[in-house]
């Protein structure tokens, strides 16, 4: 298992520089170059001509790149146009709230899509399959930002049951974030009512976040119970006098858990970048709606330093996606 | 030899030909039958004719204003006149939506036509060739995938600035790496089939037996993806009108961008957010239905 994994790992490290080097090369591809991307459109002549020399853009290109990857390492990813604060400042304030929602909603989908695709496969043809394949062919169709304002106008606008934005009550400011997850926050520091408020604005958007991964989760557990339920191992389980319970956990479940995994992995990037659009919707304060902003803003270094951090964290999700395959599966680590 | 022996033989050498238009007859006529590929079909076509023919269906004009009858905070609803209302700017909702169908289609066909002719291009070489190319161009992929889709094409959307051109060039580079990598996975998988073989141990030339038998066998995939593409190609690039990178030309009616512009409108006027997005809704489903129906028509798996 150990060897497995650190092979796995290795395999990291051409992506990761792949991938610096698209990033890399992205504001150079900017229409101005980088002096663009780092001063914004407007610059003076004098200002672009100190800008390159200090950030050595008339040295080669090769040597670029490895001061960016030295900076980038050294998590400086230069200063926001928009707000003259570094970006990794920025970005780490906003982490832990894109961290709180797409952690909610894959709970969501997971909770619900998990049990809803397996009923349906046991109960294949019945009205609880039509239901689910219809809904979820649904939550594949529906946009997120579409349904953002569904949820929006019905539970927060009309019931009135959720707030409509934002991230914790305004009346709630003198609340202490600690840790920046505003949940955690409010339990640690004894403040239960931040908790539940803190939980309230994170609902409705975890709910329409939830939607793709939860319709996708229903399909693939279906259709991979009902492939597993159809083995011959099964059919010699029942044959032999096993009871439906120790079959279903053990031999159902177990085997069909593998692609299930899977698309959990996947369907965390489109999370990542669901987020910019539902974080948008509910003017929630995650790293979403910080780069949707900094995309109208033209501003260079927070879109680069941005999709190079989500990336990342997409890359790094997978990358646990495949070590759980080794824990699921013992074949997988011996190939 | 004879001349019927002769003949014999030509029918024989044709039987590959017969099988596979035998394979694609064979597609249709499980289509014709699933219920699933009717609804799709019928969605895409309604689409595809609404966008053709928006001079013709739309009532209005969709720039003309009435401002005569709009007050801020309360638009006319649903009237016999403007059987969707009007929107903010006293611009009849229905004829945006219809000749928003236009926009939809075109951002779609042509972003996935980019993708699928590079990516297809790509996938070629490499599945063809093998080698370095092979390795130079999946890792290349696998970096690209490595960005989740929807943030890739903001990014070059962004780089390339606020226009419907570069939301097509976005979403079309976007669908590159998946076009590339299905290709050269079925064309592997399709060079060591037997008929390969065959025609390479008859010494066919490899150039010509990957151009007359690997590459069209492996296309089914590809047009399944593409039809499935065209669905999330739509939601891609209604999120990224949403997100302000559509065109900068507030008279063009993206759905996306419709909606962003009721959010301020949201709880009096909450049917103008509904329109734009069951429109999304109705066009991606058409797509997707239609895509997974063609999945399974031409799954060989599933042929009986």
């Amino acid at each position: 298992m150990l060897r497995f994994a650190a092979r796995r790992v290795l395999l990291l490290v051409p992506i990761l520089i792949g991938l610096s080097i698209l990033v890399f090369l992205f504001v150079r591809a900017l229409p101005g170059g980088p002096e663009t991307a780092l001063l914004g459109e407007n610059a003076t002549p004098e200002r672009v001509a100190q800008v390159r020399e200090l950030y050595g853009l008339d040295r080669p290109v090769y040597e670029q790149y490895l001061s960016y990857v030295q900076s980038v390492l050294s998590l400086d990813f230069g200063t926001s146009i928009t707000t003259r604060q570094p970006v990794v400042e920025e970005i780490a304030r906003r982490f832990p709230g894109t961290v709180e929602l797409t952690v909610t909603a894959m709970l969501i989908a997971v909770a619900v899509g998990i049990p809803l695709g397996f009923v349906a496969a046991r109960r294949y043809g019945s009205w609880v399959d039509n239901l689910s394949t219809a809904g979820s062919l649904l939550g594949i169709a529906i946009p997120v930002f579409a349904l953002g304002y569904l949820l929006k106008y019905v539970f927060a606008l009309k019931l009135g049951w959720f707030p409509t934005q934002g991230r914790e009550d305004s009346l709630m400011f003198r609340n202490e974030h600690p840790t920046g997850f505003y949940v955690l926050d409010g339990i640690v520091t004894g403040n239960p009512e931040a908790a539940v408020d803190a939980l309230r604005h994170l609902i409705l958007p975890a709910l329409a976040l939830a939607t793709i991964p939860l319709a996708f989760i229903t399909r693939i557990t279906r259709a991979s119970v009902l492939e597993v339920a159809g083995e011959d191992y099964v059919r010699t389980a029942e044959a032999k006098g096993m009871t439906r319970p120790v079959i279903t956990r053990r031999h159902i479940l177990r085997n069909a858990m593998l692609p299930i995994v899977t698309v959990v992995g996947l369907q965390t990037g489109l999370l990542l970048s669901g987020a910019v659009l539902t974080e948008t919707v509910f003017a929630f304060d995650g790293i979403g709606r910080f780069l949707a902003q900094a995309v109208f803003a033209r501003d260079f270094p927070v879109i680069q330093a941005g999709i190079l951090f989500l990336a990342v964290i997409f890359v790094l999700v997978n990358l646990l996606v495949d070590l759980s395959y080794g824990l699921l599966d013992p074949r997988v680590r011996t190939r | 030899m004879s001349l019927s022996g002769a003949e014999a033989q030509e029918t024989e050498l044709s039987q590959p030909e017969e099988a596979r238009g035998g394979l694609l007859r064979d597609a249709f006529r499980r289509l014709r039958r699933s219920p699933q590929a009717i609804v799709g079909a019928t969605l895409v076509l309604l689409f595809v004719f609404v966008a053709i023919f928006a001079p013709v269906l739309a009532p209005y004009s969709p720039t003309a204003q009435d401002l005569s009858q709009v007050r801020p905070g309360n638009f006319p609803g649903p009237s016999a006149e403007h059987l969707l209302g009007l929107d903010q700017l006293g611009r009849d909702e229905l004829s945006r939506i219809i000749f928003g169908a236009r926009y939809s289609l075109i951002i779609g066909v042509v972003s996935v036509t980019i993708g699928a002719t590079v990516g297809m291009a790509l996938g070629l070489l490499a599945g063809a060739f093998g080698g370095w190319v092979d390795s130079l161009v999946m890792r290349g992929a696998d970096i690209m995938l490595a960005v989740p889709s929807l943030l890739l094409a903001i990014g070059i959307a962004a780089l390339l600035g606020r226009s419907i051109t570069s939301v097509m060039i976005a979403i079309g580079v976007v669908n590159i790496p998946v076009f590339a990598r299905l290709l050269r996975g079925a064309m592997l998988s399709q060079r060591e089939s037997d008929y390969a073989l065959a025609s390479r141990s008859l010494g066919v030339t490899k150039g010509r037996v990957v151009l007359k038998h690997v590459f069209p066998n492996s296309l089914a995939p590809v047009i399944v993806q593409a039809t499935l593409a065209l669905a999330t190609a739509i939601t891609e690039a209604a999120g990224l009108a949403f997100l302000g990178l559509g065109s900068p030309d507030p008279s063009i009616p993206e759905w996306g961008r419709m909606l962003a512009e009721t959010n301020a409108y949201l709880a009096s006027e909450p049917l103008l957010a509904l329109w734009p997005g069951l429109a999304i809704v109705i066009s991606v489903l058409g797509f997707y239905l239609l895509g997974e129906a063609l999945r399974e028509a031409l799954d060989p798996k599933l042929r009986r």
